[in-house]
């Protein structure tokens, strides 16, 4: 480690710049940054932005299952939300268009190695605000879990198990789980096979929320979201192979 | 922020500094201490996996029984198991003539090879887990502590054992098959100095949880609280009376029932992670990561049951 990175971490700089111009100095300080930038921003305006709160664990103690909440704080019309993780094999972990909704979102996701976990929110004025933190692959303890992948039985993918938890000031949150293998294609054999996209609508038919999910999503992925209006809710997607995905939260 | 952020890093010079300076002779610097009459420990430290401590986190007993020497648990290596020999001889001209193993657990396991001369005894079910795991326990271990596992592999122990009493020597031991911090956990009652050993109970360090059934292990506490030792020989920390029994099923208890109500009030995994844990556990070292650790083998599934997934 370096005095230099240390030193940035310490200052939590919040520099902003135009990526055509400069990319922004990355406060976690990982050379991946650059291509990141590259690869989910290209010449939009980027800027790391403590308003974007993301809880991940220190460690990765179940790599296949590294939990990530998110949550916008205080910026006006978020128009859209990315996750991706620098060091991933395929970084992009999921795309949300908060239409109806809160800007928060839970989810969970496979890691290969010690790597930064980022979330990014893009408000109307085009500005990326992006937070995130660094997870460390080496777990511990007693001992280390294997990563014994429990197999979804076939008749089961799609099955969508869900319920809905009033908020304090009268809104609501929904927590999805989808039955899904959800293989990434990065294991020789075994094709790409995941939840694709997925929408939230109310019982009126409007839609609240719309996701687009990437390969490095967990197996049967369980999804939090929030609504600031309660009631029943329905969901709605497809794989990529297009089994479709139904359900109703009463 | 700036004074903290430079702390850890000198924090990290420091341990790096501290592994280069021992890393030359691997050498773990084994002490036995005796806690009875013929009867020693060795104790870990109350870390997790470094390369500074080479993986010496558990404790490893032995009693000198006048017939042979009796050794329970291996430790985290071939070095670690070769350092115990040595340390033993130390001690008594007695041979080994007995290996048991409390669970499969590679801070407790992976010292087997040094001991392959002697029968090591385990539950079956700890066999099993060896086997199944070992692999994966091994490579991690090199992963976390690299050269102090210089040419470990696991070994299976050769005898499976049941529920019982075996006498040796001076010593007549009760073996009771628990379960619950794994799928089987061997305790020994010596009934001769009414010395209990466990790799169920921790005393002073966070009770970890990677292959935990929260009711087994509570209803397994029970159990050892039952026999009424005289001590106990935890599996990490200080040999300690009954009372380290209550305070970790007080744990476990917490950590059941704050998940559980976590996960029925919709708190999100990660969310889960910066739970308060209550300051009458600020005594187990590694607390918060050892909590967060069980977050991650725990929630899902509480979560699961929570909407209604069944297993
Ligand atoms: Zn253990």
């Amino acid at each position: 480690m370096q005095w230099s990175a240390v030193a940035l971490v310490c200052a939590l700089a919040v520099p902003a710049a135009f990526a055509g111009e400069a990319v922004p100095p990355d406060p976690l300080d990982s050379v991946q940054w650059p291509a990141m930038v590259h690869k989910f921003f290209r010449d939009q305006r980027v800027v790391f932005d403590d308003a974007v709160q993301v809880i991940v664990p220190p460690a990765a103690e179940d790599s296949m299952n590294v939990p990530v909440s998110a949550r916008v704080h205080g910026l006006p019309d978020v128009q859209e939300i990315i996750a991706f993780i620098d060091f991933n094999p395929i970084p992009g972990v999921l795309s949300l268009r908060p239409l109806q909704a809160l800007p928060y979102i839970g989810f969970r996701v496979r890691v290969q190695q010690s790597t930064p976990i980022r979330v990014a929110a893009r408000t109307a004025d085009g500005v990326w605000h992006v937070g995130g933190a660094w997870v460390d692959a080496a777990g511990g303890g007693c001992t280390l879990p294997s990563a014994v992948a429990s197999r979804v039985r076939d008749e089961d993918i799609g099955k969508v198990a869900a319920r809905r938890w009033p908020l304090a000031d009268g809104g609501q949150r929904l927590k999805l789980r989808i039955a899904h293998p959800n293989d990434t294609g990065l294991i020789s054999g075994t094709p790409a096979f995941f939840v694709e996209e997925l929408h939230v609508r109310d019982a009126g038919g409007r839609e609240l929320a719309s996701l687009a999910l990437h390969e490095p999503i967990a197996e049967s992925p369980l999804l939090t979201l929030e609504f600031p209006v309660a009631g029943a809710l329905a969901i709605s997607g497809r794989d990529n192979s297009a089994t479709l995905i139904e359900a109703r939260v009463e | 922020m700036r004074a903290r952020c430079v702390r850890t890093w000198l924090a990290a010079a420091l341990a790096l500094l501290s592994s280069l300076a021992i890393a030359d002779d691997f050498d773990y610097g084994l002490q036995p201490r005796q806690v009875a009459a013929d009867t020693w420990v060795v104790f870990g430290k109350p870390e997790n996996f470094s390369r500074s401590n080479g993986g010496d986190i558990a404790n490893t007993a032995f009693i000198v029984t006048g017939a042979g020497v009796v050794v329970i648990d291996t430790g985290p290596s071939k070095r670690y198991g070769q350092q115990l020999r040595a340390a033993i001889g130390r001690i008594t001209t007695e041979p080994v003539v007995a290996v048991y193993l409390t669970h499969h657990h590679p801070d407790h396991a992976l010292g087997n090879q040094s001991f392959k001369d002697v029968p090591i005894r385990a539950l079956a079910g700890t066999i099993d887990g060896l086997r199944e795991q070992g692999a994966d326990f091994n490579s991690n271990l090199y992963r976390m502590t690299g050269d102090w596992m210089r040419g470990t592999e696991p070994l299976l122990p050769q005898e499976a054992v049941t529920a019982g009493e075996v006498t040796i020597g001076r010593h007549t031991l009760q073996l009771l098959a628990l379960k619950g911090h794994t799928a089987a956990d061997l305790a020994i009652l010596d009934r001769s100095t009414g010395t209990l050993f466990s790799g169920i109970v921790f005393n002073g360090r966070t009770p970890a949880t990677p292959n935990a059934t929260i009711s087994d292990w509570l209803s397994s506490l029970q159990q050892l609280q039952a026999l009424q030792p005289a001590r106990i020989v935890p599996a990490v920390g200080p040999v300690g009376d009954t009372a380290m029994l209550a305070h970790d099923a007080d744990y476990l208890r917490w950590l059941d029932g704050s998940l559980r109500q976590a996960a029925a009030q919709g708190v999100d995994m990660a969310e889960a992670l910066r739970l308060p844990i209550p300051a009458r556990f600020d005594d187990f070292a590694l607390l918060r990561e050892e909590y967060q650790r069980s977050v991650a083998h725990l929630y899902p599934a509480i979560e699961r049951a929570s909407l209604g997934v069944a297993e």
